[in-house]
């Protein structure tokens, strides 16, 4: 609220304004790249001041990123980005803070944080790199890694069924889940712009290829030529078409959803189910969230609630309304004293 | 017999000749029963009173470890021990003078720590069979011989209770039954010639809104005062002379709630505001409890989904600008150690209190140990010095946690503050501070660039770095767990780089010795033997050096730490000036361990205990004697 009441009085910035002295240290051909243009991007779009944002990140590639950020940053211990990041939006909730994370820093180490400040709806957003590997110490398998995958610690192939994010973070309460592929900047950023619009803790997985240890994972749905056929991008109140040529789209069928095309069977638009991302009862996005063809990108969800902040707020205000103490002074010689004279 | 009793007390009522009540210098009581006979309670009134009457006091309470044990059984039996004295106590006592036991359980499992000789009141009415067999006795001891060592001076004390409310309505026989433990103090209350006045008051506040419970609690507290007037079996009163403090106002505080509240003080005093996240743990959790009833501060208590949680989040709050802080005890000092380590690199100010209990591992979560310290000094990879300090008093709890908070802020960086068992769960007289009269606390904010500025700019006396606070203007900067440029505060794997920044965390640490006071002796300031120790032993290594001391060996001195990393700078010369040092700890000799590291050439003995127990007077004095 204090944000937007300042925000006339906030300078123009441009993406340089968001980039740090430090040389950037990612790989060749990295998403990561695309991600932090995207966000250097979007933050001017936000209408924040830059000494009000903060990235806070754990351990592993994407964790690198607050370096690159002309803003207050921590680049933290494994796993504990979610958990720090909720006493800095604690102690002062006026600012924007960040969450970058991998999906080992954020499913594995770091799941218990994770499900929690979902859980609690504190107004955070995190990015989830997921690149269905560790890259940072070179090639193992992750939470998120494919049964049968091959990897520096999976050598005859991975027997640890994946966990799916999003499923995780609808799980654990997320009200805001969008997805994005990770070479398409232009949604990317206004992701970003919709994530900070959003009142508690938003969650962005971004399929960030690893070109190192697991180069083309997310091919199938993000090569440029085939993604509009194997993608659909969800805008909430609009139906759920997708395809090159504007022909595919989303039915409900008995307890499933089901691909129809349209002009065939007699399908027209308005047979297609229109996206309702702030729908409160997760149902019908969680499918969504684990449907392999077409791979949903966009805002899946997004349910307003109200915020831990808002929460504390309010309760700290009746607490004081009702109390007597102004100062320490006032308890310390409160209740049960004597005088020894 | 209840009748006769009661024509006893009738016919004695107006006979008011009483005997003039024999004068001593302190007395240790202990209360028992079942966990719901409100021994607690009766135990805080009577210490209340006595406090409030001029007495020195020091308290400590003994729960069983199930929340609701079976009644009855050896078990649940739950007590409160109160020592007070017209003289300095600075412990709960050892052995009691006084032993009022509700049931055979209580009886039972107690009985150890009754002085020959001295007196046990017991409510007959509870020495049933079923209890009997609870408490696995083959026979009633109060028919066998097995208590003529004692006084034992035995009352019906659930019928009289019962009796002295019959006429009082809206009352159930639960209600009744448990009030019977205000009868037992009314009878305590005439032993020691005490007021019933303070806890007739406290009746009228706790139960403004029944007022027949008011009626009630009065009435069986009056019975059993009048009670013990009447009775023949207590052949005389004693009374305890105020003694001699400080004028000033005075509560009774627990040392955890001390714990508490030093950090409300230090908040208000630095003008930040008050951070905890924090993970249930026993012992440390009372802290918890009482900060987050603190709203009213603006204080904002973070009940985290783990101990890890509980520290960064702390930490998220310090980079943010607030005083924050962590509790927890010793399994969760080791789950906090890899974030204190982040503390330690990014500089940031946090204070860590670890409530020690007996460990490795689960150990004894109800039982009190000084095993920490060395994790507390050495449990992080790498090297990570941090501020290590330690309470010694319940009271003194309050100037430690204020302390932590002022040296993590002048020096920006992590303080583990170590208390323990024995003392965060004791009580004893607290004369109030108000905030005025707390010393000053900087901090090292910063809030416009200066030219050339870079986050790891240090101060140069303490070498605290600055501390920019996410919102300042042109201050935006990155810190985080790899190491650090000296000058700019970049990431740098410049191996001199490493070990330059390797000493300068170091050399900050050790110049806090020019931040704290001095170590003082007690008793003697040179001589044969120096009796040292650190943290929660204060009490009992002070009451045994006191009490040789007056036995007339003048050439035995006492010295307590409060302040271990780094320790007082004259520590050294203080040692040196007595032949022998004992260094006494609750442990197997870990702080003379760290001694023997710092001090050549010093003939240092241990005596040590690990029984989760604290050291007893007598077992103090035994080896002291052995020294000189």
């Amino acid at each position: 609220m204090d944000l937007i009441m300042e925000a006339t009085t906030v300078e123009k910035y441009t993406f340089k304004d968001f980039a740090s002295d430090q040389e950037v240290r990612w790989c060749p051909g990295c998403d990561d790249y695309v991600i932090l243009r995207s966000m250097q991007k979007a933050l001017p779009e936000m209408g924040l001041r830059r000494e009000d944002v903060v990235f806070i990140s754990g351990i592993g590639c994407s964790s690198r990123f607050p370096y690159y950020m002309e803003t207050y940053g921590m680049h933290s211990i494994h796993g504990r980005a979610t958990a720090i990041a909720s006493g800095v939006k604690l102690a002062n909730p006026k600012l924007s803070v960040w969450v970058v994370t991998g999906d080992g820093d954020s499913m594995a180490i770091g799941g218990n944080h994770f499900i929690h400040v979902l859980r609690r709806n504190i107004n955070l957003n995190i990015l989830l790199f997921n690149n269905e590997i560790y890259g940072l110490t070179k090639g193992q398998f992750s939470p998120t890694s494919l049964v049968g995958q091959k990897t520096k610690s999976s050598p005859y192939g991975n027997t640890q069924p994946p966990f799916s994010p999003g499923e995780l973070a609808i799980g654990a309460q997320a009200r805001f889940f969008a997805r994005i592929g990770g070479n398409t900047p232009k949604e990317m950023t206004e992701l970003f712009v919709e994530a900070e619009k959003f009142k508690g803790t938003s969650l962005i997985e971004i399929l960030q290829n690893c070109v190192i240890f697991n180069d083309n994972c997310f091919s199938k749905y993000t090569d440029k030529d085939i993604r509009e056929d194997k993608q659909l991008f969800v805008e909430h109140g609009k139906p759920m078409i997708f395809g090159k040529n504007k022909d595919k789209g989303l039915v409900l069928n008995r307890l499933k959803l089901e691909v129809v095309t349209l002009g065939e069977n007699g399908i027209t638009e308005a047979d297609i189910l229109v996206h309702d991302a702030k729908e409160q009862d997760p149902a019908l996005h969680l499918m969504l969230v684990r449907l392999d063809y077409p791979l949903v990108t966009g805002i899946i969800r997004s349910f307003d609630d109200v915020t831990l902040e808002e929460r504390e707020k309010e309760l700290t205000a009746k607490v004081k309304a009702g109390s007597n103490f102004t100062k320490t002074d006032d308890l310390f010689f409160s209740g049960e004293t004597y005088e020894i004279k | 017999m209840l009748s006769s009793f009661l024509i006893i007390f009738q016919l004695m009522k107006t006979n008011k000749e009483l005997l003039q009540p024999e004068v001593l210098e302190a007395v240790v009581i202990r209360f028992v029963g079942d966990s719901g006979d409100g021994m607690q309670l009766t135990g805080t009134q009577f210490s209340d009173t006595s406090a409030m009457f001029g007495n020195d006091v020091a308290t400590f309470p003994n729960y069983p470890a199930e929340i609701r044990a079976p009644q009855g059984s050896l078990y649940g039996v739950s007590g409160f021990q109160v020592h007070i004295g017209s003289v300095e106590i600075s412990t709960p006592g050892d052995q009691v003078d006084l032993l009022v036991a509700m049931n055979p359980a209580g009886l039972k499992t107690n009985l150890y720590a009754v002085k020959p000789g001295h007196t046990i009141i017991v409510d007959t009415d509870a020495f049933n069979k079923k209890n009997l067999e609870k408490s696995q006795y083959e026979t009633n001891p109060l028919e066998d011989d097995s208590l003529n060592n004692y006084r034992v001076i035995e009352v019906a004390m659930t019928s009289l209770t019962k009796e002295a409310l019959k006429d009082v309505e809206g009352l159930d026989n639960r209600m009744i039954n448990r009030s019977k433990n205000m009868f037992a103090l009314g009878m305590v209350y005439w032993m020691y010639n005490r007021s019933i006045a303070h806890t007739i008051d406290f009746f009228n506040k706790k139960f403004k809104n029944t007022p027949n419970l008011i009626q009630s609690n009065t009435k069986v507290l009056n019975a059993g005062f009048y009670f013990a007037e009447t009775l023949e079996l207590i052949p005389n009163a004693y009374t305890i002379s105020p003694a001699k403090m400080r004028p000033g106002k005075y509560r009774i505080i627990m040392g955890n709630m001390a714990t508490a509240w030093g950090f409300l003080a230090a908040a208000e005093k630095s003008g930040l505001e008050l951070f905890l996240g924090s993970y249930p743990i026993t012992p440390a959790t009372d802290i918890l409890h009482e900060l987050v009833k603190h709203k009213h501060f603006g204080v904002k208590a973070f009940q985290a989904e783990d101990e890890i949680a509980g520290i960064t989040s702390a930490i998220g709050a310090s980079f943010a600008g607030d005083l924050a802080i962590t509790t927890t005890s010793g399994p969760g000092l080791a789950l906090k150690g890899e974030a204190i380590g982040l503390a330690v690199m990014t500089e940031l100010p946090l204070v860590i209190v670890n409530v020690q209990r007996g460990g490795p591992s689960t150990g004894l979560p109800t039982k009190t140990e000084q095993s920490d310290l060395l994790q507390a000094m050495y449990g992080r990879n790498g090297e990570s010095p941090v501020i290590v300090i330690a309470a010694s008093t319940p009271a003194n709890c309050f100037n430690f946690a204020y302390e932590a908070a002022r040296l993590a802020l002048e020096h920006m960086t992590p303080v583990i503050l170590l208390t323990d068992g024995y003392i965060a769960n004791g009580s004893a007289p607290w004369k109030i501070r108000t905030v005025d009269e707390m010393p000053e606390i900087r901090n090292n904010k910063i809030l416009t660039p200066t030219e050339n500025w870079y986050p790891y700019n240090r101060d140069e006396i303490t070498l605290a770095r600055n501390w920019a606070i996410p919102g300042t203007k042109d201050l935006e900067h990155r810190i985080g767990g790899l190491e650090k440029d000296k000058v700019t505060g970049n990431v740098s794997y410049v191996p001199e780089n490493h070990e330059y920044m390797t000493h300068i965390r170091a050399e900050k640490i050790r110049r806090v010795q020019y931040n704290i006071p001095e170590l003082k002796t007690e008793f003697a300031e040179k001589g044969d033997l120096l009796v040292v120790g650190w943290g929660g032993t204060y009490g009992t290594l002070h009451t045994a050096t006191k009490q040789l001391s007056e036995e007339g060996y003048k050439n035995i001195g006492f010295a307590h730490f409060n302040y271990i990393n780094p320790l007082p700078k004259n520590t050294e010369e203080v040692l040196k000036r007595f032949k022998k040092i004992v260094v006494c700890e609750l442990n197997s000799g870990q702080f003379s361990k760290i001694l023997k590291i710092n001090f050549d050439g010093l003939d240092i003995a241990q005596f040590n205990k690990i029984q989760g127990l604290p050291f007893s007077n007598d077992e103090l004095i035994q080896q002291f004697k052995q020294w000189i």
